[in-house]
């Protein structure tokens, strides 16, 4: 048998190294890529969880897969939406680092 | 030790590796695009082995092969040289932070885990988390969620097509 | 267990890519050059024979193993050694699931002649598909050449763009057949189906003895989704990125798009990647539209059962196995050759016009499909 408890901590790890990625990488790209990992990571605590929980009574048997669903959809709607946004801000400014983008800071 | 057990050690390295290499390859862009594309692809393996065959197909079909692909697309479009790196080291602050937070979750979650006790996983039905189960019950118990992800979407793709116009004035 | 599943995948891979990819390549310069009323080529010979240009295939293969493999100053090594190799290994392994027979049993074992059968067959193939973009994509990258960064974006946005439209499409044989495995697909064209209403219709001006035919057709895919079999087809081409879609390697335009900077085998693996593709889709077209290995208006259980009382059970599934091979060989052969006919009869399209018939004709007509679909099996009262 699969040992949940450690699909779960692979989430854990895989979480930290994305919100890691998404506080220190300076290049916008990277950062988006790293929020998608931390979705990811969310993802498999999902799926990990409702395989334990696949023979609840109570509930549907496959509400974390139709979650993980919802998660992808809205996922690649912000991945749209984030990179039409990257290519406006880099079009301006000619560049994908976020210093050169930090005009708002006082 | 069963062959399940084994590939989901293995797949799971190769996630956390896939997940490593976006973080440390500071200088090749497309190298970091890569190895988020390995962890995905080595998640969905996970998905098989958690009997969840329709997310591990759509997760290669939606996250793989289309949203990585954007990516790759936005870098080789505005970076073709590869020069645009992250040119200095991140704020010592964010480094701090960024450490402080990552100890603190880790522990978090793993302590929560490990004192949750989880129970074994059980024996499923046949054909469990197989497109037919999850489509009845996306149409029926989930119907209004999914009717919103629709809405969701649209307004996605209108603000993209707004914000990828040229202005004519 | 295991080495069944083994020996088939073996057989599978080595009958396509040993024998079918020369074919193909034979093909490929035989069926143009009879289209544009040349001869082709014919010199290649071994010890003087030339077997109307079969050997060609077979020199080709010796030139690319023995020319350099040139890597361009400034490329990313490893990306440019992966490329090749992440478009070619998901084309062969989609063969996995592709049924060239039915189930037959002899004695006490059965055999069913589809490597694996996943219940989710279909998505197992779109999902190979979405990862061998990364090979023209990464190709395109690695290069440090401007014509092949060109080349690679196109392929890029061209096989994301037509493999939303290639799912959207299919949807209506889904529905029709309620499964998304190969091998129920293919069983479920096994019957016949009748012509609505013809009888009725013309019943009387048909004179007596023409009244007991049945008039049905094959319950192929082809006749129930004809707009689906059409856009199916079309999607999976500009996928391929086969001409007429080919503009991702456009030879007029790009010099060679994202294939240029690659020679001798990487060059041969892109190459073999196109056309184990070219025969997995006629595989798949195969059956899910033209009825797998079934034969027309034989069905298993005619065979069988017309052979069974005369020669015994064991023999009858014999026959009936040859025959149903022989029929998919055929039809595989037919979606082949049509690829073949579209690629060298129409010109190349221009970047916008292929973008305009993914995003505004196909994707809408797909939508409509699964309507018209959705609203006839509602009539037909075969919901649920």
């Amino acid at each position: 048998m699969l040992p949940i408890d450690h699909v779960i901590g692979l989430s854990a790890v895989l979480f930290t190294i994305g919100t890691v990625g998404a506080l220190t990488r300076r290049n916008l790209i990277v950062m988006l890529m790293s929020i998608e990992l931390m979705l990811n990571a969310a993802n498999l605590a999902f799926v990990g969880f409702n395989r334990i929980w696949a023979a609840n009574p109570e509930g549907s048997a496959l509400d974390g897969q139709i979650f993980v669903l919802m998660v992808v959809t809205v996922a690649a709607a912000e991945i749209a939406i984030g990179l039409g946004m990257v290519i406006a801000l880099v079009r301006n400014r000619d560049s994908m680092n976020v210093e050169d983008h930090s005009v708002l800071k006082w | 030790m069963t062959i399940e057990v084994v590939l989901f050690y293995a797949l799971a390295a190769l996630a956390v590796f896939g997940a490593l290499a976006m973080l440390l390859f500071v200088r090749e862009v497309v190298a970091s695009a890569m190895g988020l594309a390995v962890t995905m692809v080595s998640l969905a393996g996970i998905y098989l082995l958690l009997e969840a065959h329709l997310i591990a197909a759509l997760q290669i079909i939606v996250y793989a092969g289309a949203i990585l692909v954007l990516f790759l697309f936005v870098i080789m479009l505005f970076d073709p040289n590869n020069d645009d790196f992250d040119r200095a080291d991140p704020p010592q602050i964010a480094i701090k932070v960024a450490g402080i937070a990552a100890a603190l979750m880790l522990g978090v979650a793993i302590a929560g885990v490990v004192s949750a006790g989880l129970p074994d996983a059980g024996e499923l039905p046949e054909g469990f988390g197989g497109f037919r189960d999850i489509g009845l019950q996306l149409f029926t118990a989930y119907v209004i969620p999914v009717e919103a992800a629709g809405l969701l979407l649209l307004a996605a793709m209108v603000g993209a097509v707004v914000l990828a116009k040229q202005r004519i004035d | 267990m295991l080495f069944l599943v083994a020996a088939k995948c073996l057989f599978v891979v080595v009958l396509v890519v040993g024998v079918c990819v020369p074919l193909l390549a034979w093909v490929d310069r035989k069926q143009s050059a009879l289209m544009q009323d040349r001869i082709g080529g014919n010199r290649a010979a071994i010890g003087g024979v030339t077997l109307i240009g079969l050997f060609h295939p077979l020199a080709d293969f010796v030139k690319l193993l023995t020319k350099e493999d040139v890597v361009p100053a400034g490329a990313n090594r490893v990306l440019h050694a992966l490329a090749p190799i992440i478009a070619v290994v998901p084309a062969i392994a989609a063969l996995a699931v592709i049924p060239y027979g039915g189930v037959y049993t002899f004695g006490r074992s059965t055999v069913s002649l589809v490597a694996a059968d996943i219940d989710w067959g279909v998505l197992y193939i779109f999902a190979l598909g979405s990862i061998a973009t990364y090979g023209a994509v990464l190709a395109g990258w690695s290069s440090n050449n401007n014509w092949s960064l060109l080349g690679g974006v196109r392929a890029a946005a061209q096989m994301i763009s037509y493999e939303v439209t290639m799912g959207l499409s299919i949807v209506g044989i889904f529905m029709v057949f309620g499964t998304l495995k190969l091998t129920d697909m293919a069983a479920a064209q096994d019957s016949t189906i009748r012509i609505m209403g013809f009888v009725e219709v013309f019943g009387w001006i048909l004179p007596e003895w023409a009244s007991r035919f049945p008039f049905t057709l094959p319950n192929w895919g082809i006749v129930l989704q004809p707009l689906g079999f059409v856009m199916f087809l079309t999607c999976s081409m500009a996928r391929n990125k086969r001409p007429p879609f080919d503009l991702p390697e456009a030879g007029s335009e790009l010099v060679a798009g994202y294939l240029t900077e690659y020679s001798g085998m990487r060059y041969g693996l892109f190459r073999l990647a196109e056309l184990v593709e070219i025969a997995v889709i006629a595989g798949l077209m195969t059956s899910l539209f033209l009825g797998g290995w079934t034969v027309p208006w034989l069905s298993t259980d005619r065979i069988i059962g017309a052979i069974a009382p005369l020669l015994g059970e064991a023999f009858a599934n014999v026959v009936c196995l040859l025959a149903q091979v022989a029929m998919f060989i055929a039809k595989v052969v037919g979606m082949i050759w049509l690829q073949m006919l579209i690629r060298w009869s129409l010109p190349r399209f221009r970047y916008d016009q292929l973008m305009n018939l993914c995003w505004k004709v196909l994707l809408p007509l797909s939508i409509a499909n699964i309507f018209a679909t959705a609203g006839v099996l509602l009539l037909l009262g075969e919901v649920g």
